[in-house]
């Protein structure tokens, strides 16, 4: 028990750390990266929930697909790294009066009078260890929510669609094959017949 | 003794921290949506606690479906972003002002 405490801390401190990192560094290479820690220790702490598939999903997709994706982007673009710091310092007091009031209020809903302590919410106990996270995660999906399923499907669908056609542009002045054309070329658009007398080759 | 509370506090201090973060970065596009990826992050951590606390698999199902939610909304963002620096060459917040809104 007191070990599960000592890894919640520890990630917690790493978790936070990171996320002070992302919102604060110059550089946005770094802030993907701290992101990507942010995002691993996240998934050590839904470790800790028994929160296992979701878990792996998140360091799988999430950390190999969404957040490899912003390093692309990031690096792809040229960015002037100057003019985004001009506001840091002039907002700063602001963002950190804003975050305090906010977490502030947050706390005070938590810890007021044991609304979320251990006589409303007991800990429950391990689960055993023949216990799949993931068939039983996949149990519920493709049953009480297959529908939700489905339609994540289709939101995928329309946000690869729409990310292709946004970014899809026709360079001019480039030469390029057009297959449906070549394929429907006709005999009498490449042949051409031409008549004209025979004739004797003339003897040397 | 881990309760309830340690993790709902966890994901407060990191809700507030990607509000602040919206604050401080609000010249830049690709901080602004990693903001809100954290702030995503912290609410799947809520979900995922009160999943286990109530012994009810349903907030982890949420939470399946929010990260889906969450790569389509990053792919479309990123891909705006790059049709957007590809027009104006820039990505300054302060500089796309030509719906003078």
């Amino acid at each position: 028990m007191i070990v599960q405490e000592l890894i919640f801390y520890a990630f917690s401190l790493v978790l936070v750390f990171a996320a002070v990192a992302v919102v604060t560094v110059r550089n946005p290479i770094y802030a993907v990266l701290f992101l990507v820690l942010a995002f691993f220790t996240a998934a050590g702490i839904w470790m800790l929930l028994e929160a296992e598939f979701l878990a792996i999903i998140l360091i799988v997709v999430y950390v190999g697909a969404v957040m490899v994706l912003f390093l692309f982007v990031v690096m792809m673009l040229d960015i002037n790294l100057v003019p985004f710091k001009e506001g840091f310092i002039r907002y700063l007091p602001v963002a950190v009066l804003v975050a305090i009031a906010m977490a502030a209020e947050l706390l005070m809903m938590m810890w007021g009078r044991g609304r979320f302590g251990v006589e409303m919410f007991p800990v429950p106990m391990p689960n055993p260890a023949d216990y799949s996270n993931t068939r039983e995660l996949g149990v519920l999906l493709y049953t009480n929510y297959l529908l939700p399923f489905e339609v994540a499907g289709v939101v995928l669908l329309v946000a690869i669609i729409a990310a292709v056609s946004l970014t899809l542009r026709t360079r001019p002045g480039i030469r390029t094959q057009n297959p449906s054309v070549q394929v429907r070329t006709r005999r009498d658009e490449s042949v051409r017949l031409v008549k004209m007398k025979s004739e004797k080759p003339r003897s040397v | 003794m881990l309760t309830l509370a340690h993790f709902l506090t966890l994901g407060a201090i990191l809700f507030s921290l990607s509000v602040a973060g919206i604050f401080i970065n609000r010249k830049n596009i690709i901080i602004l949506l990693m903001c809100i990826e954290l702030m995503l992050l912290a609410v799947n951590m809520n979900f995922v606690a009160f999943s286990r606390f109530l012994g009810n698999l349903d907030g982890q199902i949420f939470v399946f479906f929010i990260l889906t939610v969450a790569a389509a909304e990053a792919g479309i963002g990123l891909a705006i972003l790059v049709v957007l620096f590809r027009n104006r060459q820039t990505i300054n917040v302060a500089e796309l002002d030509d719906l003078k809104g």
